[in-house]
């Protein structure tokens, strides 16, 4: 993939050290950034400075040498864009997580009922039932980001779990990444719905379109998978993310067949209501239940990434649902050239 | 590769959810229709509410829940 257009002075600079154009300045890029964001989330310049340097960890891009992953100017950036990042989803999600810890209940149970008892508009509703061709396209877009990479995210945890919790998060990844099956490669499986609706299935090829708020979910996702020390975050998000699945992928599967796209299409989205009702519990029962069992310091921690996860999912179904409610696209007008901003 | 496999299956029961099955090949629905497994565990319903049987779908979210503790059964 190639590098995405900058959205702003950030990463502007940012990009242009990537590229060779110029030496990079860290003390340059800290007062850029001194000043807080009114809203991370939907920061486009903070989210995909984030988003490009967290990519650096996954296939990276084809004009970016490999070298720079883990370049100490690269990640002085990246965490200071983390830090604010970090707070803000504890704050969101504050008040959720010390209720759903001061509850009785096992862990598997409570993660569950925070799923459950999330209200928050659905976008699985609406592909099912109102969504226009063009819309469902957008939803595709959006889902794009994560999807080509589906499940890498959570295999950074892997060799920092132990015993049971360890043996689980392996057998729920080696469904996700297909069970021997290249066909069955569920990143795969979604490129091909991508090809079958019509849309480019290369990794990153809609990257200039998609909003902040959508590399903001992929991010926290990064977030949690890269660090060490938010690992039961990672694998409490995980577990929301399969808990909250099963449904969804029902009604997207049936909203793509309503609006007439050819039937492979809606595969992907069949195999995850069968899959996620697998994986739910593995990851609830095997995974996050274990992790507790092994380390009770780890709830907070499980509850957290769960209820950020959720949370970052409602801002997006947030986002995309007022667009579209409005009569505008869910994702961003045409980017300006980089020379425009610099980079 | 040998044949030899262990002749062992695991089910384990989730609260309000599917049986969860380990090394099953094969799952025989009520009508004795078998349906093969292709994923190294499966979900089965056991609530009977699935769309797709025999695997669990999550429906059995939909349904009212067995109280499962005495502080959840009176939040209403
Ligand atoms: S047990 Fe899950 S749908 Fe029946
Ligand atoms: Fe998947
Ligand atoms: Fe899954």
């Amino acid at each position: 993939m190639r590098a995405p257009l900058p959205r702003g002075p950030v990463s502007a600079q940012v990009l242009s050290w990537l590229k060779g154009r110029v030496a990079p300045d860290v003390p340059h890029v800290r007062r850029l950034l001194q000043e807080p964001s009114a809203d991370i989330i939907c920061d486009e310049d903070r989210q995909l400075t984030l988003w490009t340097l967290y990519e650096l960890h996954y296939t990276g891009f084809d004009d970016i040498g490999a070298g720079w992953e883990w370049s100490p100017e690269c990640l002085a950036v990246r965490r200071v864009l983390e830090t604010e990042f970090e707070h803000h989803m504890r704050a969101s999600t504050r008040d959720t997580v010390r209720a759903v810890c001061a509850r009785a209940g096992g862990v598997a149970e409570r993660l569950f009922a925070l799923v459950l008892e999330d209200d928050s508009p659905s976008l699985g509703r609406y592909i099912q039932r109102q969504a226009d061709r063009s819309e469902a396209v957008e939803f595709l877009i959006h889902r794009s980001i994560y999807n080509l990479k589906e499940a890498d995210a959570h295999t950074w945890a892997i060799p920092r779990l132990t015993g049971a919790a360890k043996v689980a998060l392996v057998e729920l990844q080696y469904d996700e990444y297909g069970t021997g099956n290249l066909d069955r490669l569920h990143s795969q499986m979604f490129a091909d719905t991508l090809r079958a609706c019509g849309l480019d299935s290369s990794v990153g090829a809609y990257i200039d379109e998609v909003p902040a708020v959508t590399l903001s979910l992929n991010n926290g996702l990064t977030m949690f998978g890269l660090h060490r020390r938010l690992t039961a975050a990672a694998m409490g998000h995980l577990a929301a993310f399969e808990a909250s699945s099963s449904q969804p992928s029902r009604q997207v599967a049936r909203g793509l067949r309503r609006l007439g796209f050819p039937e492979p299409a809606a595969a992907y989205f069949d195999e995850h209501v069968e899959a996620d009702a697998v994986h739910e519990q593995v990851a609830t029962r095997n995974i996050c239940e274990v992790l507790v069992t092994q380390d009770p310091r780890r709830s907070e921690d499980v509850f957290f990434g769960a209820a950020a996860g959720i949370y970052l999912d409602a801002r997006v179904a947030g986002y995309v649902l007022n667009a579209w409610a409005t009569g505008r696209s869910a994702l961003l007008p045409e980017l300006p050239a980089p020379d425009v901003l610099g980079a | 590769m040998t044949s030899e496999r262990p002749a062992v299956v695991h089910v384990t029961c989730c609260p309000d959810g599917p049986f969860l099955v380990r090394g099953a090949d094969v799952i025989r629905d009520e009508d004795g229709v078998d349906h093969a497994t292709h994923r190294p565990v499966v979900a089965v319903c056991r609530c009977g509410k699935s769309t797709r049987k025999p695997w669990c779908d999550g429906m059995h979210k939909l349904l009212p829940r067995t109280p499962p503790t005495p502080r959840a059964a009176t939040g209403e």
